[in-house]
């Protein structure tokens, strides 16, 4: 399906609770609110023509200082990349997320593998995810103090693990 | 045709020093502690081409115990700092480190949170190779510096 056409769809269905839409170099984007995430997302992979089977990647973003940007109400946003490897379309589903006070609902029982995903966004930018079974750090070692990628994380400043810390549990999942 | 021809006499006149220093120098056991691309130009080193064996250092041990020449191969973060110091300290002395690359010397371009400012922040440091990977000559010149060095040592220097 054309790609805005998509968008389209979105907006009759959903309405308001779409914040707002943009494109830039022909990928298309919605913005929503994280109350309605899992809504959208249930939408967008189990609806027939769309069928958006993959989840490729969640991303954090943190607008803080961003340039010529004041008047934008929310600091972060978790960007998900959708395709579908039967119609072979792409969308972007963004979620803003005011402050650190707010969670966004985990989608890891519709993609397995936004498990990771998101425990590697709320390692880097400390956005938690509700609902995640094991939401702890995944890149950065568990003595770690604060959230690496956000914009006012001192750049210098360094955090030394002295002693090995605990081998990787292999935690066995039941995927949903 | 050997040694044998060259001198008159079953015996030779050297120093314990001498004797044991040329044994190590000779037969470095190197242990290779690859994480990045410098790692993959080490393989060029034991390769053909290059030929590390020609300094008597071609036998890679992958067990710290085993090894007595360390080289840090590619960038360390944090999280993996404690593996780097942890093997070293498993290894016996005699025990040399060439600290290979821009990343294993200074962190490299990786000025952030997670790498390691240098390795000689967990364990001590004999050869740094510039290099971005290095080049192997650039690796045997290490090999050649760490060989130079162990000449000038004690054995008894070494617990």
């Amino acid at each position: 399906m054309d790609e805005v056409q998509i968008v389209e769809r979105l907006k009759a269905k959903f309405g308001e609770k779409i914040l707002s839409t943009y494109t830039f170099a022909g990928q298309h984007a919605v913005t929503i609110g994280p109350d309605s995430l899992r809504e959208v997302l249930i939408w967008l992979r189990d609806d027939r023509e769309l069928d958006f089977s993959w989840l490729m990647d969640v991303g954090g973003v943190d607008y803080l200082g961003y340039p010529g940007d004041d008047d934008r109400e929310w600091r972060f946003e978790v960007a998900y990349q959708l395709y579908s490897l039967g119609k072979n379309h792409r969308i972007r589903v963004k979620v803003a997320v005011t402050d650190d006070s707010v969670s966004v609902p985990s989608v890891w029982d519709l993609w397995g593998v936004a498990n990771w995903m998101e425990r590697e966004v709320w390692d880097l930018f400390g956005i938690r995810f509700d609902g995640h079974p094991n939401l702890r750090r995944i890149l950065c070692h568990d003595e770690f103090v604060g959230h690496a990628l956000r914009k006012d994380y001192p750049i210098n400043r360094r955090q030394k693990l002295l002693q090995p810390s605990e081998m990787i549990l292999c935690e066995r999942m039941e995927w949903a | 045709m050997g040694l044998e021809s060259q001198v008159n006499s079953p015996f030779l006149a050297t120093t314990l020093d001498e004797v044991i220093n040329w044994g190590r120098k000779n037969s470095m056991w190197p242990l290779p502690f690859g994480t990045a691309c410098c790692a993959i130009e080490f393989m060029g080193v034991v390769s053909g081409r290059f030929d590390i064996s020609r300094f008597g250092a071609e036998l890679v041990r992958f067990s710290p115990r085993q090894a007595d020449l360390l080289l840090v191969m590619g960038t360390v973060t944090q999280k993996q700092a404690p593996v780097l110091k942890q093997i070293y300290d498993q290894m016996p002395n005699p025990k040399w480190v060439i600290s290979m690359g821009a990343c294993a010397s200074s962190g490299g371009f990786y000025d952030n949170y997670s790498v390691v400012q240098g390795i000689d922040e967990l364990i001590p440091v004999d050869v740094y190779v510039a290099g971005c990977p290095p080049r192997p000559e650039n690796v045997l010149g290490a090999v050649v510096k760490i060989q130079e060095k162990i000449e000038r040592e004690k054995a008894a220097d070494w617990k």
